[in-house]
């Protein structure tokens, strides 16, 4: 949030180190932010280590301070998970404070002097990212004030998400949108329909997280630091300096990456985090359009009309993030490729084509899992010398010629594994896939003796799992 | 404690039934009552009893504008309310009749304001259907958060310390802090006649300890209760509308 740094402090106790509020200890102060300041605390049989955040309190009670405080309060209070700092406590009127986990490891502000930075690092950063708003959004908040210094990547990797003060939860009252008359935000990562006043879209975020990709992978800010609220309405029609043009190091795909998240439209835009990270995670299938090889930025002409275009507000518009994450899946489709199985695939083919139609967003990942030996070294080609992978990566393009889906939503992979099933699972649960297909082939009494692939898959998948299976011929008894 | 919040029942006994059943499985310790028991449904004599026996262990009930008609006249009603009032005058017994006539207009409990209509006037039956008439309830009280009914949809006003009004359309089952630093005014829905274009039962929880709101449908027998109606000879029009919701 991009406020001046108040002097005053209108708190009305001087606190140092050892006081106690409501049986927290203050142990150590940490440097403040612009709107609070920071204890490092602890109480008797909280093991965790705890943080305080305590709102600096100006003169004439600052509203953005007061309304942040409340909304933050209100909606970290019921985030769960690793990408999200654990609600402890909260005061209210003698002493306003939040206690919270805190988040040991490295601010992503921290990178800002390393810039530009390898792609793949920037990728991983950006996968890390992506995956911490996937999970802020299904639990239906939108972050809208995601910047470097807002993310914290944990010791393990994973990062974590802080500073819920301008946040929308899309089930609660929006305390934020009602206070303030003009758009809320930081300059440099507000995205333009914020800008328009609409606080509804989760992929005003995908639009903040392609404003800090762009700005590790070249050094600079794709639209600068403008600091009133009037200019933050020129990324409306300005598009930015093409990131290849900043850096020649930055390879195609993920120039593609950075202006697919920074398109003016949400609608152009990745649909959910899961797909951006989707694609970080595989440079390799990111398929390459017109965003890709773009030099320059926009001729004046075509810059001027589309200012002229530019609408003062949004009409009002009403969706919800479970319906927006609902319509765009990540779909897998774990397809065995063995020459006995054609019928089977063909039945997969129908389930699949079933599951995107209703979802006209969706992504779909075709899987096949090459089955690898645990003792030998195996072999990469096969009896007639063909390289195995690339094999199975044209079958399975094959495989998808007459599904209803656009060449740039679907990708490919050969993934190896000793054990099919771990291997589809646990790449389900890495990828962030919401529904998975795969076929069962027949049951005998042997597959229910060993236990099939499909089974297994059911029974540990971290998503919702369709299982085709081709009807028994009629006539033929199920057997006992 | 779970306090359930429960308004404009007006005779609909399976309605109300099956709220009172999914508030006890959802751990409900306290009832508040905000009035209208009476007026469009079949089963006023009933509803007024169980809202008096959950009175005599301890629960609290106002007077809405539909007992108070029981009661006086019906002036001033539409004609298919003020039909429905007469048909009901005929059902009601002495003793609920002086049960009506007992039940105060507001109550305060605590930081909270119970009124059937609005906390400005509240014998004057003002609708809070927007937000100039919430403003005009939320300035009328210090209470920190008021709860009414009256007008059959729900919503949630609020407003901030530095003058903000603004309205909320709940989602429900979901929890909903009343946070301390504004106040809030609450509007319940209705039990057995919603007019949200949902056809279930309305009504709310509110857990006094955190302050959450939780607002609640529950399907109930509209076959049943509109069924009544027509056997009762009420206009056919207050068992058509319970099916759409409005």
């Amino acid at each position: 949030m991009d406020i001046e740094r108040g002097s005053g402090d209108m708190n009305p106790k001087r606190l140092e180190a050892g006081s106690v509020i409501d049986g927290f200890t203050l142990d150590q102060p940490l440097p403040p932010g612009g709107m609070a300041s920071f204890w490092r605390v602890s109480r008797p049989g909280t093991d965790m280590p705890l943080l305080m955040k305590i709102p600096l309190m100006r003169r004439g009670e600052d509203p953005i301070t007061i309304v942040g405080f409340e909304v933050e309060q209100m909606i970290l209070a019921r985030l769960t998970g690793p990408h999200v700092p654990r609600f402890v406590a909260a005061g209210d009127f003698e002493q306003p404070y939040i206690v919270m986990e805190f988040i040991a490891g490295r601010s992503v502000k921290s990178f800002l002097d390393k810039t530009p930075l390898p792609p793949a690092q920037v990728a991983d950063i950006g996968a890390r990212i992506a995956f911490a708003l996937h999970d802020l959004h299904r639990q239906h908040v939108i972050h809208l004030d995601l910047k470097p210094s807002n993310v914290i990547l944990r010791d393990d990797g994973e990062a974590v998400l802080i500073d819920f003060g301008l946040s929308r939860h899309d089930q609660l009252p929006d305390l934020v949108a009602e206070e303030f008359d003009d758009p809320v935000g930081t300059g440099p990562y507000v995205a333009p329909e914020q800008v328009l006043r609409d606080r509804g879209d989760s992929r005003s975020d995908i639009f903040a997280l392609g404003v800090i990709l762009y700005f590790l992978a070249t050094g600079e800010r794709p639209f600068g630091e403008p600091q009133r609220a009037a200019e933050w309405r020129r990324r409306l029609w300005r598009d930015p300096v093409p990131p290849r043009r900043r850096n020649g190091k930055i390879p195609p795909w993920l120039q593609e990456i950075i202006l697919h998240c920074l398109e003016v439209d949400p609608g152009e835009r990745y649909a959910t985090a899961a797909q951006l990270a989707f694609d970080l995670q595989h440079p390799e299938q990111v398929v390459l359009t017109a965003r890709a090889e773009r030099r320059e930025r926009d001729a004046w002409p075509t810059v001027l009309m589309r200012r002229l275009r530019t609408p003062k507000r949004l009409p009002p518009r009403r969706r919800t993030l479970s319906g927006l994450l609902a319509g765009a899946p990540i779909v897998m489709a774990a397809i065995d490729l063995a020459p006995e199985g054609a019928e089977l695939r063909e039945a997969l083919a129908v389930a699949v084509r079933r599951v995107l139609t209703t979802s006209p967003g969706a992504r779909l990942a075709c899987v096949n899992v090459l089955k690898t030996s645990r003792i030998m070294v195996d072999p990469e080609t096969d009896a007639q010398g063909r390289n195995l992978h690339l094999q199975r990566l044209i079958e399975l393009k094959h495989w998808t010629r007459a599904l209803p889906v656009a060449a740039e939503r679907v990708t490919y992979h050969v993934i190896e594994g000793v054990d099919p099933a771990t291997a589809l699972v646990d790449y389900a649960r890495h990828t962030r896939i919401d529904h998975i297909v795969i076929g069962a082939r027949g049951s005998s009494p042997m597959r229910r003796l060993l236990g099939s692939v499909s089974a297994k898959v059911v029974a540990e998948a971290p998503c919702t799992v369709t299982v085709v299976r081709l009807r028994e011929n009629p006539g033929v008894a199920a057997p006992a | 404690m779970r306090i359930a919040l429960m308004s404009d029942v007006h005779g609909n006994r399976e309605a109300f039934a099956a709220c009172l059943e999914h508030a006890a499985e959802n751990g409900v310790e306290r009832y508040v009552f905000l009035g209208d028991y009476a007026g469009y449904g079949a089963d006023p004599g009933w509803v007024i009893d169980t809202v008096g026996d959950h009175v005599d262990r301890g629960a609290v009930a106002l007077l809405g504008n539909h007992d108070a008609a029981v009661l006086g006249t019906s002036a001033g009603m539409n004609e298919i309310a003020a039909e429905a009032i007469d048909w009901t005058r005929a059902q009601v017994n002495e003793g609920q009749r002086r049960f009506l006539a007992g039940l105060p207009l507001a109550v305060e409990d605590d930081e909270r304001l119970y009124v059937h209509s609005s906390a400005f006037e509240p014998d004057a039956w003002h609708y809070v259907t927007d937000l100039y008439a919430a403003s005009r309830s939320l300035m009328a009280t210090q209470a920190h958060a008021t709860f009414c009914g009256h007008t059959h949809v729900p919503a949630l006003f609020h407003m901030s310390r530095t003058g903000k009004f603004a309205s909320f359309d709940p989602v429900e089952r979901v929890e909903i802090p009343l946070t301390p630093q504004r106040r809030w005014l609450a509007v319940l829905g209705s039990v057995g006649q919603p007019r949200d274009r949902d056809p279930a039962a309305c009504y709310a929880i509110l857990d006094d300890a955190t302050s959450a709101l939780t607002y609640m449908r529950v399907p109930y027998d509209i076959e049943r209760a509109a069924r009544k109606i027509l056997e009762a000879g009420l206009p056919a029009v207050l068992a058509a509308r319970l099916f759409d919701g409005y």
